[in-house]
């Protein structure tokens, strides 16, 4: 019965998302493409929730449907929100699109079908990864344990091509400044509806760091959450008090502090002649290292999470309008 | 039941991806272009979700109540991918706005032409 539901679900969310894509393929007016493909991320964030992922709903809905949104609107600020009208080309487009569907369709139906238990990606390290979980590290989140224990290699590269990205950024459009003392258009209903959402939005941001270990969340997704408070602020407020309350150039530090942090704790463990980010030499009780080192990292996770996604909110918002015609 | 939609999420994948690519190529327009990119990047994501799941499964959060979760594994690397896609989505906006900048345009077409036209520009001045 529960299985029937969570199909039924399955379609239909599905089905949603087909008809998002298809509706923004015509469209020409970018904003409204914009707050379809906001839509998009939720609907599909949703999908993940039905389909068991329940950290990386949280995470798409954070950042897809929550960052990359405002993000997009801000370079549509700095660009144009609407798009010639002329699809060049699109008979072609069509054919090789049809073409490369077609060759894909034909290598699905080898697929095992969805959620068979002895399909050969459940054989491989998941159910060793599940069962050590419990014996080594003995937190309930095996998503957390495998990110930043088991997997904890491939999340510091990732850490560090996130704090690469917020460079980048900040190489191409410098970090922004606001010169005018600038004061954003009074509406008392937003004042007063997210003055209180705020802290609140902070509050829940550090609860998702640290219960990370136990339920859904993270240094990634808190990470977001955090930035987006701030983003909050400066949205409704005004983007001057919020770079008094957070001042742009230390964020560049912290994201490096960040990423500081995560390599430090993997270092450590090379002094007691354990391996790159073995946890275990952290502590002289193995589980309670585990413990420590899975903190530490996500707490560095979340840091460098925080001040890149603020640094490139800063970026896109603090330039100035620069048409060169 | 299950039989008959045992690949139907697979199917759908692949429809969304298709029209992502199509995105890619039928626009001109380098935002959307981006748009583009990010469904067919969401779209890999639901595959890897779909891979990891689990008939009877229960969120990989260990409890009492149950043995059987759904694989841990594909929502790590998704969890990453995300944040690391909105990362990489915000380079390119970034280089988008500068292009906007140098252009005063962000369709790929003007974009050629004024290229031609300067290249033309310089070859006479040769």
């Amino acid at each position: 019965m529960i299985e029937s539901l969570q199909l039924l679900i399955d379609v239909s969310l599905l089905a949603f998302l087909v008809i998002i894509v298809f509706a923004s393929i015509k469209m020409t007016d970018l904003f409204a493409v914009t707050m379809l493909f906001g839509i998009f991320s939720f609907v599909s964030a949703l999908l993940f929730l039905d389909l068991d992922a329940v950290d990386v709903a949280f995470t798409e809905a954070a950042v897809g449907a929550g960052f990359t949104t405002v993000l997009m609107l801000s370079a549509l600020r700095l660009t144009q929100p609407y798009e010639n009208v002329k699809h060049r080309h699109s008979l072609l487009a069509l054919f090789i699109v049809t073409l490369t569907g077609a060759a894909l369709f034909y290598g699905i139906a080898d697929f095992p079908a969805m959620g068979d238990p002895n399909a050969p990606v459940h054989q491989h390290v998941a159910p060793e990864y599940i069962q050590l979980t419990q014996e080594k590290i003995d937190i309930p989140n095996v998503v957390t344990a495998v990110l930043a224990s088991f997997r904890g290699y491939d999340t510091f590269g990732e850490t560090v091509v996130i704090f690469s990205a917020g460079v980048a950024v900040m190489l191409l459009l410098g970090m922004g400044q606001v010169k005018h003392e600038q004061e954003p258009e009074e509406n008392m209903v937003l004042w007063v509806v997210v003055k209180p959402m705020i802290p609140l939005i902070l509050i829940f941001g550090l609860y998702v760091q640290f219960h990370g270990d136990f339920g859904a969340g993270g240094g990634f997704q808190a990470g977001v959450i955090f930035a987006s408070g701030f983003i909050l602020y400066s949205l409704v407020f005004g983007e001057m008090y919020a770079r008094r309350v957070m001042p742009a150039p230390i964020l560049p530090r912290l994201a490096a502090l960040g990423v500081l942090i995560y390599g430090v704790t993997g270092l450590i463990s090379l002094l007691f002649n354990k391996p790159f980010l073995d946890y275990t030499a952290l502590s002289s009780n193995p589980v309670s290292g585990q413990h420590l080192g899975i903190l530490l990292v996500e707490a560095g996770v979340g840091l460098a999470v925080f001040s890149t996604i603020l640094l490139i909110y800063y970026s896109f918002s603090g330039r100035e309008v620069n048409h060169n015609e | 039941m299950n039989e008959l939609f045992g690949h139907f999420n697979y199917y759908i994948v692949v429809i969304l991806m298709m029209m992502g690519l199509y995105i890619v190529i039928a626009s001109s327009n380098l935002v959307k272009k981006l748009i583009g990119l990010s469904v067919f990047q969401v779209s890999v994501f639901i595959l890897y979700i779909t891979f990891g799941k689990v008939t009877e499964g229960s969120p990989p959060i260990l409890t009492d109540n149950t043995d059987v979760y759904s694989n841990p594994l594909p929502h790590v690397l998704i969890l990453t991918a995300i944040v690391v896609g909105v990362a990489t989505t915000s380079v390119g906006l970034a280089l988008i706005v500068r292009i906007q900048e140098a252009y005063g345009s962000i369709d790929e077409d003007d974009i050629n032409a004024m290229d031609d036209k300067d290249d033309d520009h310089l070859e006479k001045k040769v």
